[in-house]
């Protein structure tokens, strides 16, 4: 595709503009970015409105919105568990997150790991935790990558050998600098600005391309029979559906377990930020149902048999179909106000995501066992150093990994994560299991969870559990999640009756609520 | 939700109507179907769309009644 300019300088405005607002933002609601908390959580100042832009830019990602259409386009009905998802996630932010968001403020936690390790007293099961945040949100960020690049090669540029990667690097060294200088408020500042231009552009998209292509009815229409809803169960599936609910239900759980979800979460100014959240963020899961939408209209306006289309669809197959669709529907300049979502809407997540790993480390690893005496300063400084490493390392992810390595990368990470559900939600409620029952089940339904996840052809995320001659196709996270309460069920008693030590709680009952 | 008498006013049974977006959403074959449609949007689709703003008017719901004369 020839390079648009009219979309390309557009997009290039609003990147710059959002750049200095990046680096402005480290005087909004001032504080000292020498502390952690200041810096990793802005200091736990965001109300409600911050609070859900923030998490709206944070958890509905670029890759969200590039990966979701995608699958429309080129698998069909299954893609729709994202909504089902997104309606199960919410009921169970508002009635978990605010105990947590009480607890941690009470004692000062920035991290999940951190709760783990005051109400467990076992630095060790907060090491587990710690590090499955680290390796579930590492691919997460290269994914958001994946964004910016389709973007770029929708804009038509494009270049041979390592400069064809160069914008996307000059976009990553932007985002480092604005994260190292203003912490959590840059993608709090910028998330503002990306998510109303998300919105102008999806209700655009839903009612411009409807116009365009003739109505809903023929777009509908359009699409094949196979991919319109989901197959019909067969006589020898134990439970009708459940690769599709097990799916939405499984990510629902493991979402705001997510490091960069907590991060959110916490740096919210009150309990009932989060609990007006829960009925709040919702508005984004409409967006994104609207936008797999997209994926629909990609495939009746026949952006796949384009003839123009056919590098960008060979570069970026399934990825290619919404940018192509902007590009078939609308004038440049809105191209580009549409292009510039999305990249930016990448650096958000990338940055909230490399912070919060970032915390993970600095606090629950380099603070732990290495450097227990390090100063505030110290401490902040080591997570301003990491959150660039972690930047760099996705970087070099995606510029040399093969992307379907990343995507099962990224797959497997909810696999991942949802083992610390045990330890941190129902930490939140009792203390009756054992750490080192903790620990080992989080050991064994991990090794499990990456066992299964490798063991299906092509690797992914539904098992098939065969079950007395019946099937039932099973998210994984979902599965193993039942696997690790089972051993942590089982081994607490035995543990309790050695006589393994338990750690000390430093939390108590009043700081939940 | 511990805590002082006020709080407690609002009863904790509301937390049970959280189960209903559960139950709609795992009830895959309830919706698995195309008619009927509305606007030209098949069935399946419409209908969960729908169920994003009823589970946030549930959880809305619940949020005022257990904070009922909390202020």
């Amino acid at each position: 595709m020839p390079i648009d300019w009219i979309a390309l300088v557009v997009f290039i405005l609003l990147f710059a503009a959002i750049t200095i607002l990046g680096f402005v933002a480290v005087h909004w609601r001032r504080g000292d970015l020498a502390l952690l908390h200041e810096w990793g959580l802005a200091g736990g100042r965001f109300g409600t409105v911050i609070t859900w832009f923030l998490l709206g830019g944070d958890l509905y990602t670029a890759y969200t919105f590039i990966a979701v259409p995608a699958l429309m386009f080129g698998a069909g009905a299954i893609a729709f568990f994202a909504v089902p998802y997104t309606v199960m996630v919410y009921p169970f932010v508002f009635v978990v997150f605010p105990r947590l968001w009480s607890v941690a403020r009470r004692n000062g936690y920035i991290t999940a790991s951190d709760f783990v390790r005051g109400r467990y007293g076992s630095r060790w099961l907060a090491l587990a935790i710690a590090v499955t945040g680290i390796v579930a949100t590492m691919p997460y960020i290269a994914l958001q990558l994946v964004g910016i690049q389709v973007v770029i090669a929708g804009l038509g540029v494009q270049g041979v050998g390592w400069v064809s990667d160069l914008p996307l690097v000059i976009a990553f060294v932007i985002l480092a600098a604005f994260t190292y200088t203003s912490g959590l408020r840059a993608p709090a500042a910028i998330a503002i600005v990306k998510d109303t231009l998300i919105w102008i552009t999806v209700i655009a998209a839903v009612i411009v391309v409807p116009i365009q292509l003739g109505g809903y009815d023929k777009i509908f229409a359009a699409i094949p029979a196979a991919k319109l809803l989901l197959p019909p169960p067969t006589s020898t599936t134990l439970i009708p559906y459940s690769g599709y609910w097990t799916l939405a239900l499984g990510s629902a759980l493991a979402l705001f377990l997510y490091p960069h979800a907590m991060t959110g979460v916490l740096s919210a100014s009150s309990r009932g930020a989060i609990s007006r959240n829960a009925a709040l963020l919702p508005a984004y899961s409409f967006l994104l149902a609207l936008i797999a939408l997209l994926g629909f209209m990609a495939l009746a306006a026949g952006v796949d048999k384009a003839p123009q289309f056919a590098d960008f669809a060979k570069a970026y197959p399934r990825n290619f179909a919404v940018p192509a669709l902007f590009i078939a529907m609308f004038p440049s300049w809105f191209v580009g106000v549409a292009f510039a979502a999305i990249a930016i809407g990448a650096l958000v997540p990338a940055a909230i995501m490399s912070i919060a790993a970032a915390n993970l480390w600095t606090r629950n690893i380099y603070r732990e066992f290495i450097n227990p005496t390090c100063t505030p300063a110290q401490e902040s400084q080591m997570a301003k150093w990491v959150s660039l490493i972690v930047k760099f390392g996705a970087l070099v992810f995606i510029v040399f990994i093969p992307l379907p390595y990343a995507i099962n990368l990224q797959l497997l990470g909810g696999i991942l994560i949802i083992q610390t559900l045990p330890s941190v939600v129902i930490g939140l409620y009792t203390r009756w299991f054992h750490p080192l029952a903790l620990v080992f089940g989080w050991l064994i339904a991990t090794s499990a969870g990456t066992w299964m996840f490798f063991a299906v052809t092509p690797p992914g995320p539904t098992y098939p559990l065969a079950i007395f001659g019946w099937t039932l196709p099973c998210y994984t996270a979902l599965s193993t999640l039942v696997l690790n309460f089972a051993v942590a069920i089982v081994l607490t008693p035995i543990f309790s009756v050695m006589g393994a030590q338990r750690g000390h709680d430093e939390t108590q009952v009043e700081h939940y609520v | 939700m511990r805590g002082n008498g006020s709080r407690q006013s609002g009863s904790r049974l509301w937390y049970l109507l959280l189960i209903i977006p559960y139950v709609a959403m795992i009830w895959v074959s309830s919706y698995n179907k195309a008619e009927p449609s509305w606007a030209g949007i098949p069935f399946f689709y419409w209908y969960q769309l729908v169920w994003i703003w009823i589970g946030s008017g549930v959880i809305l719901l619940v949020h005022v009644f257990v904070n009922r004369g909390n202020r």
